[in-house]
């Protein structure tokens, strides 16, 4: 027999407000139209906190904990907006930018970009660390697909729809720390995936000029991404 | 926490034009050059790229014509796909091109070089401008910030409103013309015919007071090089290369612009970024040769519109040969204005302009591929190798400004002959330095500075290099 959800209550920003324990923070602020920074998380996938764009401080916590994978809890006074989490989010755009080569002006996404238009929300106006400037590949052997390493986030949206929705799991990570690297299958081409089945799935979900449609001209690439919650409600609703 | 930042003007980029000037044992003068820091490893960072990336990544290294960029860069990728594109989509972008003309020229002519011809090279530069011009001859002002806008107004409708238009694709355009915006574009074309037609008249009978400048601008025999149809009218956007002497005689004709390498050499100097091109039967330095759009007039038989042939009939009765005196590049440009806004008219006007098939669709079919077309400033060469999977491998792309980079250069050296006695540098040197660069209308970022004077800095070096004279503001 199902056990009945609990209901919780809590302050976000000052705001009364309440969730379902089984909810996130993120969620029940998403409901109470309070806005929250995300990069990784995207509604249909598994959260997975990796971005860490979401920070929001609690009351009588010290560390900083990620709205998406976070939990509501009876009581809880949550902060999304102070100085030190506008300093924090911004940090780690200026991190998530030097890190690989971002060049807007002649990316594929210019103009419908997520990390691009994070930092415009969040008035990133410079990146204060130095700039890795990695030499980085372009897989280009699919047939209809480009994967440009060098303006991927790392936020392995990429892997999870193509894991949990397509179940191919083509998509994986390889390497550790800053070397991390998304590979298909086992870091072949691309192009010579058994796995992969041209869904292209992980290239409308992926928020970045990473993953790509050939054929189209640069900065008119628009992705489509509302289609992730009508898949997973179809599934639900068969069960 | 505060920062300073600061920018030395000179190693900027964007920064000065620097012209030295060499003496000889005796005070001679014996060279002078015009350095450009203009960045020469473009093509290096093209590499690793998809080919359909280099229309907007080319597009990215003038801001003042990115539209050339597109066209040649268009062309190249069209030929790496192996298609030939849909009629209408190749009338569009001669549209486009056309347009890019137009208001390319009209920035040169009206902002950058009327005041020189109203108001003196002599006069005082704080009043030689747009705004003297404005001051002195209102109804020229307008003119010229009326023509410029209608050209700039045909490449938006085309376009859209971008900066850097991503509208041309390999294999075609992005997308059609509406007829609305057709009509919109024949209907500003009357009032741009008569604004142009206006100012041949004017500039043909100014031009008497400037004699000496005729006589001393970069006017010296050379070649001529540049895109004309297969029956030798002028042509912007396809077409063969010719090559014609300074007598005005075919030197060679019909060359498929695919075979640019055998004919076009380029040298490269350690003392400034821009490469040489020299023309290849002749040698370096010896191939000097020059493009843009008095090259275009010296090397055809004919416009191919009634109103331009007629200006240009005209035109090529100043000289018995090529018309040599790079002064005459400003005419050139009026009479070019004209026949893009007449040819614009004419490709308007023909029944599948609007047709809705404006693309070839298809992979990267070929490894390497070669797009030529005529920039407003001269013949513009994109030229890549593309992998497999259609990522860049090499790239090379010749510009304009370097086509006439030794022709400049001749140019300053011409008048620097006329202005330096013993170690000094004479008054006047300056305005005519820059007014023999602004014949060229070189694509380089000082040429744009349409309010104000060109940034410039000229130093008089002794023969051991020690530096005798130095002017700069
Ligand atoms: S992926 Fe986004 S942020 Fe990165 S270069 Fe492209 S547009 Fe800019
Ligand atoms: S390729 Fe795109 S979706 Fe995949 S991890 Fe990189 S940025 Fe995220
Ligand atoms: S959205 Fe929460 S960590 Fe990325």
């Amino acid at each position: 027999m199902n056990q009945p959800v609990r209901v919780k209550t809590l302050k976000i920003d000052g705001r009364d407000v309440s969730g379902r324990e089984d909810e996130t923070i993120l969620e029940v602020a998403r409901q109470n139209g309070i806005f929250i920074p995300t990069l990784c998380n995207l509604e249909g996938l598994t959260p997975i906190g990796a971005c860490r764009l979401c920070l929001v401080e609690i009351k009588g916590v010290s560390r900083l904990l990620p709205a998406c994978v976070t939990r509501v809890e009876e009581g809880m006074e949550v902060y999304t907006q102070s100085e030190r989490l506008q300093k924090y989010r911004r940090m780690v755009l200026e991190l998530l930018f030097s890190e690989r080569n971002h060049i807007c002006s002649v990316c594929v996404v210019n103009g419908h970009c997520e990390l691009q238009s994070m930092a415009q929300i969040l008035g990133m106006t410079h990146v204060s660390v130095p700039y890795r400037f990695p030499r980085l590949p372009v897989d280009a052997s699919h047939e209809r697909f480009v994967v440009d390493h060098n303006r991927c986030i790392l936020c392995t949206r990429c892997v999870r729809v193509c894991d949990e929705i397509e179940g191919a799991h083509t998509w994986d990570v390889m390497g550790r720390g800053i070397d991390s690297r998304v590979i298909t299958d086992l870091n072949q081409p691309w192009g010579e995936s058994e796995t992969c089945t041209s869904c292209g799935k992980c290239v409308n979900v992926c928020p970045t000029g990473a993953l790509f449609e050939k054929g189209k001209p640069v900065s008119e690439r628009l992705k489509k991404r509302q289609f992730l919650p009508y898949l997973t409600m179809m599934r639900e609703e068969r069960r | 926490m505060a920062q300073t930042i600061t920018i030395d003007p000179i190693t900027r980029i964007e920064g000065h034009a620097k012209i030295t000037i060499q003496l000889d044992e005796q005070g001679i003068v014996r060279d002078a050059r015009i350095h450009i820091t203009q960045f020469r490893g473009f093509e290096k960072l093209c590499e690793g790229r998809r080919f359909s990336e280099m229309p907007a990544l080319t597009a990215r290294i003038c801001g003042i014509c990115p539209v050339s960029h597109l066209i040649a860069s268009g062309k190249a990728c069209d030929a790496l796909l192996a298609v030939r594109i849909p009629e209408t989509a190749e009338k569009l972008r001669r549209i486009f091109n056309l347009a890019q003309l137009v208001q390319s020229h009209a920035l040169s002519f009206f902002h950058l070089s009327s005041p020189d011809f109203l108001l003196g090279m002599d006069a005082d530069p704080a009043v030689r401008n747009l705004v003297g011009v404005i001051q002195t001859n209102p109804q020229m002002a307008r003119d010229g910030i009326r023509l410029r806008q209608i050209g700039q107004q045909m490449i938006e409708w085309l376009a859209g409103k971008r900066i850097h238009p991503s509208w041309i694709v390999p294999g075609g355009v992005a997308q059609p013309l509406s007829a609305e915006k057709r009509e919109q574009m024949l209907a500003s074309i009357p009032e741009a015919l008569d604004i142009t037609q206006r100012a041949i008249a004017w500039f043909k009978n100014t031009m008497t007071q400037f004699s000496e400048e005729i006589q001393t601008f970069a006017n010296f025999p050379s070649l001529f090089l540049g895109l004309v149809t297969e029956t030798g009218a002028l042509e912007h956007y396809d077409g063969v290369l010719r090559v014609v002497d300074s007598a005005g005689n075919v030197i060679a004709d019909k060359i498929d612009p695919d075979d640019y390498e055998h004919y076009i050499g380029e040298a490269v100097e350690p003392w400034t970024y821009l490469k040489f091109p020299y023309y290849k039967p002749i040698g370096y330095p010896e191939g000097v040769y020059r493009v843009g759009p008095l090259a275009r007039l010296n090397l055809i038989d004919r416009c191919g519109t009634p109103r331009a042939d007629e200006a240009w009939a005209e035109f090529r009765a100043l000289e018995r040969g090529a018309v040599l005196s790079s002064f005459y590049y400003h005419y050139a440009r009026l009479i070019e204005i004209l026949y893009g806004l007449e040819r614009i008219q004419q490709l308007l006007n023909e029944p599948d302009i609007l047709d809705t098939r404006v693309q070839a669709v298809a992979g990267p079919n070929r490894s390497e591929g070669i797009g030529v077309a005529e920039a407003p400033r001269g013949t513009l060469i994109h030229h890549y190798r593309i992998d497999k999977d259609g990522l860049i491998t090499w790239a090379n792309l010749i510009i304009a400004t370097g086509h006439n980079n030794l022709a400049m250069n001749r140019g300053i050296l011409q008048a620097a002959k006329h202005f330096v006695k013993g170690d000094q540098i004479q008054e006047g040197m300056l305005n005519r330095v820059e007014a023999v660069i602004r014949c060229f209308d070189p694509c380089l970022s000082c040429s744009t500075h349409a309010v104000g004077q060109m940034p410039l800095h000229i130093q008089l070096l002794s023969p051991t290099g020690e530096v005798l004279d130095e002017v700069r503001r």
